[in-house]
């Protein structure tokens, strides 16, 4: 053996233990991935169940259950932001559909219009979870994002047949103050939304979450309980649905879908 | 970064895996590892799997650095040991993002920074490089478990005072939900840990007035 301070042992080491870290990491990345991606998508689908109503918050289901909820109530699709059709079903792989991921290709995406929420690009399809309940489409589950205080605020809102008044949603990742603006993930404060307007009188997105505390659904539609101690966060929230709910987001196809149902 | 009373007991295993624990305290005492403490103490469950995750890499990074200890050269032994350990740590992430998802995504970035905290570079460098592995083993758990007792203590008053809770089960009943508990909204921010922590320190120095430096 060498002598452990010579020039050539010292980079023989280094390379060994370079190769024996490396396969360790590489063996746990490996062989955990597919455990991983499965999670991620249970816990994506999670909270459209949760956004939609059709679990509970303090319900805690195992993972099978929630998949055969899933698949028992919602039918994903995708829409085409440009023109809010519906992309035909056989055309595309919506359930594998990663919003995310396309949002970062520059194939999948382009420039955002110009907006407050913080949104540089958005993917040309966003996914949309159509829920039916005996056999009658009940509402729709939309993906929204947008800058918050510390990071992107990820979530669903559910909207009623209506295609204006929310049923419920989700902000399933976020990196908000805790106890402040990540009071946004607290199930009680989401649930300040339920009966709210997304659209004032002329179909303008229009929902706000206001400094200080909101009336009732009924008598006050379009306003949202703000947050206290956590103004930037409130306003990142109204930003941001009120930029996926206008026609440069989901607002094309919501007008269909509201529309579809009258007919 | 050791101190000379862990190198003076030598091959005393007892003492080796104790001293840790109470009268030589990562955090409590050596006033290590206070980055994560801050950030991971918001909620018991959240500190539990960290201090699980320190003692396991704090654990495998010992052995691991203490077994190739005598064919390490000294010029790159830090960044040996860094390897090692920054290895171990990506492991535990996956691992948790496996089989604990959902608490993996609110450990996010603190169980990388394992990685640079000094408890576990610090027992690798002042102790595992100079005693054999199955000691070095046990230091790495009784360092672990050291720093996850302080993190549980401190969680533990933090979601309690903070959250009315414990472990997510309601133990003070919220005024918003119609208790009498008006939860303290500083303690789930960072700063409130400093506070609980320097009273942990103040604690454990007057029980043990033999900590206390001489000015």
């Amino acid at each position: 053996m060498p002598k452990v301070d010579s020039t050539r042992y010292t980079i023989l080491f280094a390379t060994a233990v370079c190769v024996v870290c490396a396969l360790f990491v590489a063996l746990s990345a490996v062989g955990l991935q597919a455990r991983q991606e499965a999670n991620q998508r249970l816990y994506m689908e999670k909270n459209v169940l949760l956004a939609a109503g059709l679990i509970r918050h303090d319900e805690d289901l195992p993972a099978p259950e929630l998949r055969a909820i899933f698949d028992r109530h919602i039918q994903v699709r995708l829409v085409d932001f440009a023109t809010g059709e519906l992309v035909p079903a056989d055309r595309v792989d919506a359930r594998g559909y990663d919003q995310r991921r396309a949002r970062n290709d520059p194939a999948q995406s382009r420039p955002a219009p110009e907006n407050r929420a913080g949104i540089a690009r958005m993917p040309n399809l966003g996914v949309v979870y159509i829920v039916t309940r005996e056999r009658r489409i009940e509402q729709v589950v939309l993906a929204v994002e947008g800058l918050g205080m510390w990071g992107t605020i990820y979530g669903f809102v559910a909207i009623e047949r209506d295609g204006n008044t929310v049923r419920g949603l989700t902000y399933y990742d976020q990196k908000e103050t805790p106890g402040l603006g990540g009071e946004i993930g607290n199930p009680k404060w989401q649930a300040l939304w339920r009966g709210r307007k997304a659209y004032d009188d002329s179909w303008e997105a229009r929902i706000t979450v206001i400094k200080g505390n909101a009336g009732p659904p009924e008598k006050d539609p379009l306003r949202v309980d703000g947050l206290s101690g956590a103004t930037v966060t409130s306003n990142a929230v109204t930003r941001l649905m009120q930029f996926w709910l206008s026609d440069a987001g989901y607002g094309r196809y919501l007008k269909k879908f509201r529309e579809g149902a009258k007919a | 970064m050791s101190t000379p009373g862990d190198l003076a007991v030598g091959g005393r295993t007892r003492s080796v895996l104790l001293t840790p624990i109470i009268t030589n305290n990562p955090i409590g005492v050596q006033v290590l590892g206070i980055c994560s403490a801050l950030a991971v103490t918001t909620r018991l469950d959240k500190a539990l799997v960290m201090g699980i995750g320190v003692i396991l890499v704090a654990a495998i990074a010992n052995l691991a650095v203490s077994l190739v200890r005598n064919y390490t050269p000294g010029s790159i032994r830090i960044i040996v040991q860094l390897s090692i350990i920054a290895s171990l740590v990506i492991m535990v992430d996956q691992f948790l993002k496996a089989y604990l998802y959902e608490l993996s995504l609110e450990l996010s970035v603190y169980v990388g920074l394992i990685i640079t905290n000094c408890i576990v570079m610090g027992r690798a460098e002042g102790f595992a490089m100079q005693n054999p592995p199955l000691l070095s083993l046990i230091d790495g758990v009784g360092n672990g478990i050291g720093y996850a007792f302080v993190l549980l203590l401190v969680a533990a008053a933090r979601e309690l005072l903070g959250a009315g809770k414990v472990l997510g089960v309601e133990v003070l009943p919220l005024v918003k939900d119609g208790g009498w508990y008006n939860p303290n909204g500083l303690m789930l921010l960072a700063p409130s840990a400093l506070f609980i922590i320097a009273l942990l320190i103040w604690l454990l120095r007057a029980l043990k007035p033999e900590l206390q430096e001489k000015d």
